[in-house]
């Protein structure tokens, strides 16, 4: 049977019968049509077995026909592109499409696991939490990796997915969810008035259960008159359809999330476009027209293949012409059921019997069944027999208490409508009960949004178009559109009446989720052992927690639970609503924004001569900055950084330092701002001279450090380190802004449009002579230490020229415009030739500003006050600053603080490590007798051992102390010495020079 | 959520970064260290209407007042913040 579509029908549906597309499905070929999704392709080749289930391996089928299918999950496509937990209902058919069924091993026919079905008394609400709670260490061992191997869903590919993922924003009046009936009659009406609309639907094909249902409208056959109104929208210049996108989620300030499934109808997504695309749509409005899920009834064998969702049934023999069976018996508590069997009497199909659950059937559908000569009965399913081939026979029992069997391939199960009321719930809304269709409806909707039709609770025909086209007008008009919205589209509404029926009583097992495999006596059984609260109650049996979130099984385990303690189902109330709606992949969240894309990059002015160089480069931040410059025949980075070192200490190197933030502060008030957010004084300071600063969070700790530099009397050049460049941005606009607004000043940042390298060393007067004028007078008269004036360079070009030195040598920080960077840094290596220039990196620079004592970031850690840097003196007592009265508290001015000190090991040939603890000679290591740790670290090519910075109590008293260094991390103990921590140049001397 | 910036119309929240409550104004020079103790550690922490501090650093570079329901994060006025943490001249 299987693989020949023995079960299409001849004519019908919405297929495209002259394109045949292949497809393999557990490793047997077959064949569809284009406009199958794999669900309707697997039904018209007689596959009713599509998987095995979650806990007991029981074999299942085709449930729906929709994205609410907890049953038909399969892996889809291979290799890196696998994909478990695919709904093969909403997976499009293409050709050469693969899949597999899932949870079953070895076969889906032959599965070893379902001998779980035998101990299924002991798989019982909560099993897992009884059984397996001691000892908690087999926990991890043993417990849970032996239930992740029988239990479980599909296996993801393990490896990283080849596909791109797109991010992206829209912007309109009227978002709509939905195109069936009441959605299009939505999209109309705004759109008529003149609001820019965008249209979402889950499906491929606009219409929603106009495809499987039909009807009338307008006096037009459905299909014809969705197909005007696509017409009219689509000519419409405002007008967005998205098909094959769900909206999933509603954000705060009308901001909703669509995930649009771009190329997933298509083996490989075509060259530079992407699988899906994540939305976040900005709207004025919603109208949510996402229709209506039938519910099932639980009986007794309700988990059979074979047994269908009423509607669905006739979505698979209306829209795909595909046969889910040729002997139906139709289970039903409610008029709509009945289509069913008009469906299947229409395509040519038997119906066994109508199984209807309440006490009158209309004279309509009991001419229906004489003329179709199949038995009416009243009463309920309380046996499904069949096994993993289908249906075979069904029993039922009769309102009166006699019995009765239907021998069908098929059962069609029709428990009523539950509005879709996810979305409208989203924000904590509450959907109500309402009585007359034993239904939650929406209640409580987020700002701005409004369901309609059957996502409303109108389930008629007339009654969809009606309240769509209403709501898209009132959409429009709320946002301010008030064009002509012509005539509403009318339809008449068929009757609907309804006997709630939820459980069937019986002996075997009754499936409320089949997904989660939880049963109606798991639900009783929880509600006995004190599960009171539907929260709990999910959490404890599952109910509802698998990737279709309940959306088949929710409300009927309500309906158990409430019938159990005695309550009303509004009683007994809904769980949270969280999106999202329909699962998204977490690549699709991500975008783009992966692997060495995952956050932007910023390269500094001279990166690509550095990498010219063959430099190594370090992430600091966004920032790729050179970390060393290796040459031929180096053995390892000490040897290259300890090179540079010595290059720049008996020559001249140079560093691209443009990664410091840096700040324009223009106005007569500069000077007293700078006043204000620094601990010294800058109103103080000369123009053409530049101090270091040191700031404080207004709590008392150090914030930043950096150069502020006077190149007029109403302009200050202000620098922060690379770390905090943005933030202390935005500290001084707090500060200018919110705190100080009576300053007259302005702050501009400028970090990237100055290109900044220092250059220091003894020769660095040498080399700046090849660059700059020579009109420029740089000798220590003409440009003391510590100076700062714009200069021209030979050329022309004007620089900004600071004497300022990190490195502890005689040295100049030159900024250029940053267009200029590379140029710079190739025109230092040319014009430095002569007195051998060395370009060095991050590595070096952070050895000599240790040998200089220098603090930075391990130092700067969000702990320390300018005291404990040994910075306090720069404390001015005769202005108010930012952290100035919090900083003069008690603990932060104790003289036992942890103060920055310098650090070496004794045994001079022992190598230091940051993060090792400091412990006094003879104490026990230990959190009691821990004084401090050390912050930095490095090989000091001057003193030809390694030194470092270190945090440590009274550490300034300490000088001399030899201490132990205790590194339990790496099992290491050994002496140091508390010293200075200015460890080169104490007096300062070489920088002056 | 989407903040209307006064300077540069209605923008998504990413481009805004989050200070909290708007209310304590920075004491005066020589307010004493319990004033500026209260200034720096004591924040409302409201189950509804709050004004607070935004800054606009994806944007103008604006700090802002913005008045919002932290219960349903309705906003109902942004106001650019220029003295509005700063205490009142001889108060
Ligand atoms: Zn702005």
């Amino acid at each position: 049977m299987a693989g020949d579509q023995a079960n299409r029908l001849t004519s019908g549906g919405l297929i495209d019968r002259s394109t045949a597309l292949s497809f393999r499905f557990d490793g047997k070929n077959f064949l569809g049509f284009k406009g199958d999704t794999l669900a309707s392709a697997l039904v018209a080749n007689g596959v009713r077995l599509v998987g095995r289930s979650f806990k007991y391996h029981r074999p299942r089928g085709i449930l729906t026909a929709g994205s609410e299918e907890p049953n038909a999950l399969v892996e889809l496509r291979s290799g890196a592109r696998r994909e478990p937990n695919t709904k093969a209902t909403t997976a499009e058919l293409y050709e050469g499409l693969e899949a597999a069924s899932q949870n079953r091993w070895p076969s889906l026919n032959f599965d070893v696991m379902s001998v779980n079905q035998l101990f299924a008394p002991i798989f019982v609400a909560g099993f897992y939490y009884k059984t397996f709670m001691w000892p908690a260490k087999f926990w991890e061992a043993i417990y849970e990796p032996a239930i992740r191997r029988a239990a479980g869903l599909g296996r993801a590919s393990g490896v990283s997915d080849p596909d791109h993922y797109d991010k992206a924003w829209a912007h309109c009046d009227v978002v709509i969810a939905g195109s069936g009936p009441a959605g299009l009659a939505a999209a109309l009406a705004a759109a008529r008035s003149g609001a820019r609309v965008i249209l979402c639907e889950e499906d491929f094909v606009l219409g929603g259960r106009l495809l499987a249902d039909g009807g009338t409208i307008d006096g037009l056959p459905a299909a014809e008159w969705v197909a005007r109104a696509v017409a009219e929208l689509e000519a419409m210049p405002d007008v967005r359809i998205m098909t094959r996108t769900s909206l999933f989620g509603v954000y705060d300030g009308g901001t909703y999330g669509a995930i649009e499934r771009v190329n997933d109808h298509l083996p490989v997504p075509p060259e530079h476009q992407v699988r899906q695309r994540l939305w976040r749509i900005v709207a004025k409005r919603c109208v949510v027209a996402a229709g209506a899920i039938e519910r099932p009834i639980v009986f007794a064998g309700n988990d059979t293949p074979g047994v269908m969702m009423a509607s669905a049934m006739r979505s698979y023999i209306n829209r795909y012409a595909a046969a889910p069976a040729r002997r139906i018996a139709l289970f039903t508590n409610n008029e709509d059921g009945w289509r069913t069997a008009d469906t299947a009497i229409a395509a040519g199909l038997q119906v066994a019997a109508v199984i209807d659950a309440r006490a009158d059937v209309s004279p309509a559908h009991r001419s229906l069944a004489s003329k179709g000569g199949f038995p009416v009965l009243h009463g309920s399913v309380s046996a499904v027999e069949g096994g993993k081939g289908g249906v075979r026979k069904i029993s039922v029992s009769l309102t009166g208490g006699a019995r009765a069997e239907v021998e069908a391939d098929g059962l069609a199960v029709s428990g009523g409508w539950n509005p879709a009321v996810g979305l409208t719930s989203y924000h904590r809304g509450r959907p109500k009960w309402r009585d007359d269709i034993a239904a939650f409806v929406p209640d409580g909707a987020p700002p701005g949004m409004v369901a309609a039709g059957a996502a409303n609770g109108a389930f008629g025909l007339g009654a969809c178009l009606r309240e769509g086209f209403e709501a898209g007008a009132a959409a429009a008009r709320d946002a301010g559109r008030s064009g002509n919205i012509g005539s509403m589209p009318v339809a008449d509404d068929a009757a609907f009446s309804l006997t709630p029926l939820w459980h069937v009583a019986g002996k075997c097992k009754a499936f409320v989720d089949q997904q989660h495999d939880v049963t109606a006596s798991d639900v009783e059984l929880a509600q006995r052992e004190g599960f009171q609260s539907v929260e709990h109650l999910k959490r404890y049996t599952t109910l509802g927690m698998a990737t279709d979130q309940g959306k088949t099984s929710n409300v009927a385990g309500l309906a158990i639970m409430a019938a159990v303690s005695g309550k009303s189902i509004p009683e007994t109330g809904t769980t949270i609503y969280r999106p999202p709606y329909v699962p998204v992949a977490i690549g699709a969240f991500a975008g783009h924004h992966r692997d060495e894309n995952f956050h932007a990059t910023r390269l500094t002015p001279s990166h690509h001569w550095a990498a010219e160089q063959g430099a190594i480069f370090v992430d600091t931040g966004l920032w790729k900055r050179a970390q060393w410059y290796p040459r031929p025949g180096e053995k390892d980075w000490l040897e290259s950084v300890t090179r540079e070192v010595k290059a720049v200490r008996g020559g001249v190197g140079f560093c691209d330092v443009s990664t410091l933030g840096k700040i324009d502060v223009h106005g007569p008030d500069a000077g007293a701002f700078l006043d204000r957010v620094y601990i010294n004084a800058f109103s103080s300071l000369a123009v053409g001279k530049a101090r270091y600063g040191l700031m404080l969070r207004e709590d008392g700790i150090v914030y930043d450090d950096g150069t502020t530099s006077r190149l007029a009397e109403d302009h200050y050049f202000l620098t922060t380190t690379t770390a905090k460049a943005g933030l202390v941005m935005q500290h001084l606009e707090f500060c200018r802004q919110v705190l100080f607004p009576e300053l007259d000043v302005q702050l501009t940042s400028v970090s990237d449009q100055w290109a900044q390298f220092s250059i220091a060393g003894p020769k660095t007067r040498d080399l700046l002579k090849e660059i700059i004028d020579p009109a420029e007078d740089l000798s220590n008269d003409g440009f003391p230490f510590m100076g700062a004036r714009e200069v021209k360079l030979r050329g022309g070009l004007k620089a900004r020229l600071f004497r300022i030195s990190f490195s502890g040598e005689m040295a100049f920080e030159i900024s250029v415009p940053a267009r200029y960077g590379e140029a710079m840094a190739r025109n230092l290596m040319i014009a430095g030739k002569p007195f051998g220039v060395t370009p060095y990196g991050t590595e070096a620079l952070g050895v000599m500003r240790i040998e200089k004592g220098h603090v930075a970031g391990p130092e700067l850690n969000g702990t320390t006050t300018a005291g404990d840097l040994g910075l306090g003196k720069m404390m001015s007592t005769k202005k108010d600053f930012v952290g100035r009265v919090m900083a003069g508290r008690e603990a932060l001015t104790a003289p036992s603080r942890q103060v920055v000190v310098g650090i070496k090991p004794t045994d001079k040939a022992r190598r230091l490590r940051s993060g090792a603890h400091i412990i006094p000679k003879d104490e026990t290591p230990g959190p009691e007798n821990d004084q401090g740790y050390v912050t930095s670290v490095c090989f000091s090519p001057v003193l030809d051992q390694w030194i470092g910075l270190g945090l440590v109590e009274r550490g300034r008293e300490r000088i001399g102390e030899i201490v132990l260094a205790h590194d339990p991390l790496r099992g290491e103990d050994y002496d140091v010495e508390l010293c200075n921590p200015v460890f080169y140049d104490p007096d300062g001397g070489r920088q002056r020079g | 959520m989407r903040i209307t910036c006064p300077f540069c119309g209605e923008r998504e929240l990413g481009e805004f970064t989050y200070l909290g409550d708007a209310k304590p104004q920075r004491p005066a020079a020589d307010a004493g260290e319990d004033a500026v103790y209260d200034y720096v550690y004591l924040r409302d922490n409201i189950a509804g209407v709050m004004s607070e501090h935004w800054y606009h650093g994806g944007g103008c570079r604006a700090w802002l007042k913005v008045t919002r329901n932290t219960l349903t994060h309705e906003i109902s006025a942004v106001e650019a913040a220029a003295g509005a943490g700063a205490a009142k001249v001889g108060a």
